[in-house]
């Protein structure tokens, strides 16, 4: 994949022949992939190709055994802990396994990124509620969530995504046990944000789902094949 | 200061940090419980370190370094011996002055038992001799035997020198008193820093998902902080109380030199126990503090 491929310009992320291996093995290798801003990417792949790898990647979670990532312009290995804490407020991120606080209720876990980067305040109360009945939890906002059932902690944790209003939204597998009806919803609030400008990467199975985001934003869709990034072909 | 204003600041605080971490654990009770303990040992040693100082003011003032001869002896001998006496005392290393009393302050010794107007001179009264000794003190065996070599109705009355060795005790032990709560305070950020350890690490998860999310190792850290500090200074003014109580209920006989009717506080001294609660939540502050960023640097 060349660089010229994904458009010219600052990204906000980018793989330069990044790779990655657990335990010594080899999983990625050579990615490069730039997210400019106000792109909108999809990312498929068999199950264990390491999509939760590249967008751990993406967020620092885990830095590249080879080549290197940068978000917003900085080398995600050389990024100190507070630099890593203020390129993540700008990202908004749903993890595959939601990572939540289980001894809080959901809207305080939604409100959380508010109030770890101080932004907290009335304005957002409102916010905070209009979100959540977006996302149609504004009835269980209360519960714990261990109480919730997979698809309600996905939809929180999307809620949770967007709530700093993030230049960028990482989202893996968001629509994994949700209904169609709801799933096409999310997307609906992703092409949303991808109008207002916010930079987009969503890992998914579901070629549905693409299908129908690309009949509303011009989106790339990419997948990884034996350890490698493609450009998805027209057979979606 | 901006120590001062950091603590404040964690005080009133920001709630929703500290309820980032769950309250369930038993580090937390812990530490309430072993900082009440901490506060309650506190409070006697204090007590013992303001007491045993004040022993030690009182007994010393009373020493005075002085001390008397008594001559008695038949009135033609009464003069030569307490020139005798004198001219010992002057060769005597460690006495610093002597002086035989006149009548007129014999009588004013006397006069609050036999009233005014005593007639000195027809009874046989023993002459008194003031002894001013030097810091270092003189030998007061050698004195006596050479007081009973020169002149024999001598006698050397050092009474208040006995409490010497009891000033020097009581020194001794205000120091024991101070060093107690040093040991105390220190026991406290041991015992702090091994709940708050385990605390961080059962709460890794929390730690991990706050990072997740955009939290700064500073804002994980203070959440950790807020609690134990809160819960130290907490525990210690429980703890504080109920020394302070202990103490004002203790049996106070008033029979003089009997030491322990003076364990206690006195007047304002007790304004002193209630900086322990601040002492321990300054203890947990920072143990918690340098415990938490160790934790939070090796989990990378
Ligand atoms: N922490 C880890 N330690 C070792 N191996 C891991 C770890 N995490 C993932 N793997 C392995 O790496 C491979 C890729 O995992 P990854 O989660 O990235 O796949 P995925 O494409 O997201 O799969 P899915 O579609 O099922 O979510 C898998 O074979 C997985 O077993
Ligand atoms: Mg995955």
């Amino acid at each position: 994949m060349t660089e010229a491929a994904f458009g010219r310009g600052r990204a906000v992320i980018e793989l330069k022949d990044a790779g990655y291996g657990y335990g010594g093995g080899t999983l990625l290798e050579e990615m490069n992939l730039r997210l400019t801003p106000g792109s909108f990417h999809f990312l498929t792949g068999p199950s264990g190709a390491g999509k939760t790898t590249l967008l751990k990647l993406c967020y620092a979670d885990l830095t590249p055994t080879s080549g290197e990532v940068t978000l917003f312009d900085q080398p995600s290995h050389q990024m100190s802990r507070d630099d890593l804490a203020h390129a993540r407020q700008r990202m908004g991120v749903v993890h595959q396994n939601c990572e939540f606080l289980d001894h809080l209720p959901i809207t305080e876990n939604v409100a959380l990124p508010l109030t770890v980067s101080r932004r907290g305040g009335p304005g957002e109360d409102a916010n905070l509620a209009d979100l959540l009945g977006w996302v149609g939890l504004a009835g269980r906002k209360n519960a714990l969530p261990p109480e919730l059932s997979g698809g309600e902690r996905q939809r929180a944790a999307l809620a949770r995504a967007v709530i700093t209003d993030p230049d960028v939204i990482l989202a893996d597998e968001p629509t994994g046990n949700i209904d169609w009806e709801m799933s096409l919803r999310l997307l609906q609030l992703l092409v949303e944000l991808n109008r207002m400008g916010k930079t987009i990467l969503v890992a998914t199975h579901d070629l549905s789902l693409i299908r129908a985001a690309k009949a509303q934003v011009s989106a790339r869709v990419l997948r990884i094949a034996k350890g490698r990034l493609q450009l998805a072909g027209a057979d979606l | 200061m901006s120590l001062a204003r950091r603590v404040l600041g964690l005080l009133q605080g920001d709630a929703q940090a500290d309820r980032v971490v769950p309250k369930r654990g038993h580090s937390v009770r812990l530490t309430l419980f072993t900082s009440a303990a901490m506060a309650f040992l506190a409070v006697f040693a204090l007590a013992m370190s303001l007491a045993a100082g004040r022993l030690a003011d009182r007994w010393s003032e009373a020493l005075a370094r002085s001390s008397t001869i008594r001559i008695s002896a038949p009135a033609a001998e009464m003069e030569p011996q307490t020139w005798a006496v004198l001219e010992v005392l002057q060769q005597t290393p460690g006495v610093e002055s002597a002086r035989a009393l006149t009548d007129e302050e014999q009588q004013g010794l006397l006069e609050p038992w036999f009233g005014p107007g005593l007639p000195l001179e027809d009874l046989p009264i023993p002459r008194l001799v003031e002894v001013i000794e030097t810091a270092e003190g003189y030998d007061g065996e050698g004195l006596r035997q050479r007081l009973a070599a020169e002149a024999p109705g001598a006698v050397l009355d050092d009474h208040t020198r006995w409490r010497r060795p009891l000033v020097q005790a009581a020194g001794r032990l205000r120091m024991l008193g101070w060093i107690s709560l040093a040991l105390i305070a220190a026991s406290t950020a041991a015992m702090v820093t091994l709940a708050a350890q385990s605390a961080l690490a059962a709460n890794e998860r929390v730690i991990r998902v706050m990072r997740l999310i955009g939290a700064r190792d500073v804002y994980i850290a203070r959440a950790f902080v807020r609690r134990f500090t809160l819960r130290a200074a907490y525990g210690a003014a429980a703890g504080t109380v109920l020394g302070m109580i202990a103490i004002a209920i203790l049996p106070r006989a008033q029979t003089e030199g009997a030491f322990l009717t003076g364990l206690g506080f006195a007047g304002a001294e007790w304004l002193w126990p209630l900086i322990l609660p601040l002492l321990a939540g300054l203890t947990a502050f920072w143990a918690t503090r340098v415990a938490a960023f160790k934790r939070l640097r090796r989990m990378q």
